[in-house]
């Protein structure tokens, strides 16, 4: 496990004491703060990543991780470009993002859950001709791209379909299509199967993983679903609070961070807490259905002898969500 | 190393081509509103009916003839000068489509200006229809522009539509600083409609106004075009320095705010 970030000869991705801070308007609730507020308006810094250093080789598949609010987009946000960062340096693809410069731009791609570059009431077809003309992709090179990546996706006839006819994992599929077709060299996803089904999310990790082998693509990945991660990323950045507190192997991270797993039951009969203390820690108990927390290596034992002691009609072994892990973590001061 | 110019030149017009025909099928989309919109652009119609009931005696120095002329020429001048670049940035800027434009190697303002020119040619046919049915209603105002002038007016109309566009790209790029910034069009507007000759040929204006109006860039937006469109004397060449002259203060403005614009972008909503 290393804290700092590892000095990496042929980095694709470098920041080197990256910072942002906002202003944000400080007001108070209510008339007397709305009258105060338009009169003597006041506001505060907020620093929403702080001095975070790393480098990411070429064709890495890296994991962001961090609570709402740590700092994840805002940092990405700096690798792309898109918002300049109030101090330190990043360089991607060998240029400096917020020069925004053609050549920067047609390296990188930046891939955001739930928001689209497709014009909604058009086929994704229509958009994608436009991006093809916009990245200077010859008319017949882009249909072989769209054809090829159109395969990985499993995409057909959806890409006749006006985007608002399509439903979300089409939708981001398409999405994915549109933002690949100039082949990136450096991909930004931010939360890329945000909202997507457990089988589109599954599709999406393996067009991802898929991508990332054929093209050799340097890919900085940030979700919510800790099955992203594990599927996808061997090595993982954790932030928090703005901070980087973690940059080295996600199986060094999982133990740390995840050293129980989450056992759903559904019991024929309710039971009281006490019934199930000698299994693990009870996380929550409603009616018939009972949420424990169980150590990585007990797993298998105990789940037998749930299955042997108790009337089990249904049982499902998961990672507790990520943001109660990391929020967990860090109320336990166990990083800090 | 830049590609050569013939090579940069065939994917412009590439890029001009699908632009255009991507916005243009994005505006079919919406084509009832379109209509609906070229309808409530029918304000010169009303200011004709009230002038002309003004100069029943014929005191305002222009035959109703004229004034006939005039405001058809104006509407079609208006048609294709509409703009609202503001109020579509603003909206991409809250809701974080900016973003996503601004990662692509294409300056964003030639995405604002497909979807207007798209949605002038939209708007096309139900402007001739609206002609037509003007010369219907009233067949003695029919005239053929002879085609210098036909072609001068096009080109001041697609001038006065390159200026209003930049102003208000210009007003816009505050929206880089503040939420509401589509008020300082509103507040634009009043002038623009006073001083611009949408209400009345500026010819009818006291000469003071007059005067005013011509060191602003508003008469040149309507009044000029129309007025060349309808055949009436028009000081082309001061008219079009004018323009040049605007133009070249503003866009300078332009591209400094733009600059310092995204500095301060923090890519809302995205």
């Amino acid at each position: 496990m290393g804290f700092a970030s590892k000095p990496v000869r042929m980095a694709i991705v470098r920041a080197q004491g990256l910072g942002k801070t906002y202003r944000v308007a400080d007001k108070q609730p209510g008339l007397a703060g709305t009258l105060r507020h338009f009169v003597n308006r006041r506001e505060r810094l907020i620093a929403a990543v702080q001095d975070v250093s790393f480098s990411i080789e070429p064709g890495e598949f890296v994991g962001f991780l961090g609570a709402n609010g740590a700092g994840k987009t805002t940092t990405l946000k700096m690798l792309t470009g898109l918002i300049h960062p109030t101090s330190g340096t990043v360089e991607v693809a060998g240029c400096q993002p917020q020069r925004r410069e053609a050549d920067f731009l047609g390296q990188i791609t930046l891939v955001m859950g739930q928001k689209q570059q497709l014009i909604w009431d058009l086929p994704p077809l229509d958009s994608l001709r436009v991006n093809a003309a916009v990245y200077g992709i010859p008319p017949e090179e882009s249909r072989r791209r769209i054809a090829e990546l159109a395969e990985m996706l499993e995409l057909g006839d959806e890409l006749r379909r006006p985007v608002r006819k399509l439903s979300l994992g089409q939708r981001m599929k398409a999405e994915l299509l549109a933002a690949l077709l100039h082949r990136p060299a450096v991909l930004f996803l931010d939360e890329p199967t945000l909202g997507l089904d457990v089988n589109a999310q599954a599709r999406v990790r393996s067009f991802l993983a898929d991508y990332n082998r054929r093209f050799g693509a340097t890919v900085l990945l940030t979700s919510h679903y800790m099955a992203d991660i594990t599927a996808l990323c061997p090595r993982v950045l954790l932030i928090h609070e703005g901070r980087l507190f973690y940059d080295g192997g996600l199986e060094t991270l999982t133990q740390r961070l995840a050293p129980c797993r989450e056992v759903r039951l559904e019991l024929r009969e309710p039971l009281g807490a006490e019934a199930f203390a000698r299994y693990g820690e009870v996380e929550a108990i409603e009616g018939r259905e009972v949420r424990l927390l169980i150590p990585r290596e007990r797993l298998t034992e105990q789940v037998g002898r749930l299955l042997a002691d108790l009337a089990v009609v249904d049982l499902s072994v998961s990672d507790p969500p990520i943001e109660d892990i990391i929020g967990r973590l860090f109320h336990e001061g166990a990083v800090a | 190393m830049r590609p050569p110019l013939a090579q940069r030149l065939a994917h412009a017009r590439r890029l001009a081509a699908v632009l255009l025909s991507s916005q243009y099928a994005y505006m079919l989309e919406y084509r009832a509103e379109i209509v609906l919109w070229a309808l409530s652009g029918v304000l010169p119609f009303i200011m004709l009916g009230l002038w002309s009931a003004v100069d029943a005696g014929g005191g305002l120095g222009m035959s109703s003839l004229q004034l006939a002329r005039y405001f058809l020429a104006a509407f079609v001048v208006r048609q294709f000068t509409i703009v609202w670049v503001m109020y579509t940035f603003e909206e991409d800027n809250l809701t974080g489509r900016l973003s996503p434009y601004l990662l692509q190697p294409l300056p964003l303002v030639w995405r604002y200006v497909a979807a207007h020119l798209s949605e002038q040619a939209t708007r096309l046919p139900f402007v001739a229809l609206l002609v037509g049915l003007f010369f219907l209603l009233y067949p003695a105002a029919f005239w053929w522009p002879s085609l210098s002038s036909l072609l001068l007016a096009m080109l001041a109309t697609l001038a006065a539509f390159a200026l209003r566009f930049l102003m208000q790209f210009t007003l816009t790029m505050v929206c880089f600083w503040s939420e509401k910034a589509s008020a300082l069009e509103r507040l634009l507007y009043l002038p623009y409609l006073y001083l611009s000759g949408l209400v009345a040929p500026l010819a009818l204006y006291p000469e003071a106004v007059r005067n005013f109006a011509f060191w602003t860039p508003f008469p040149y937006m309507v009044d000029v075009p129309a007025r060349i469109l309808a055949g009436e004397p028009v000081a082309v060449g001061q008219s079009f320095a004018a323009m040049a002259a605007w133009a070249a203060l503003l866009l300078p403005i332009n591209l400094l705010l733009w600059r310092r614009g995204l500095r301060h972008y923090s890519a809302m909503g995205a």
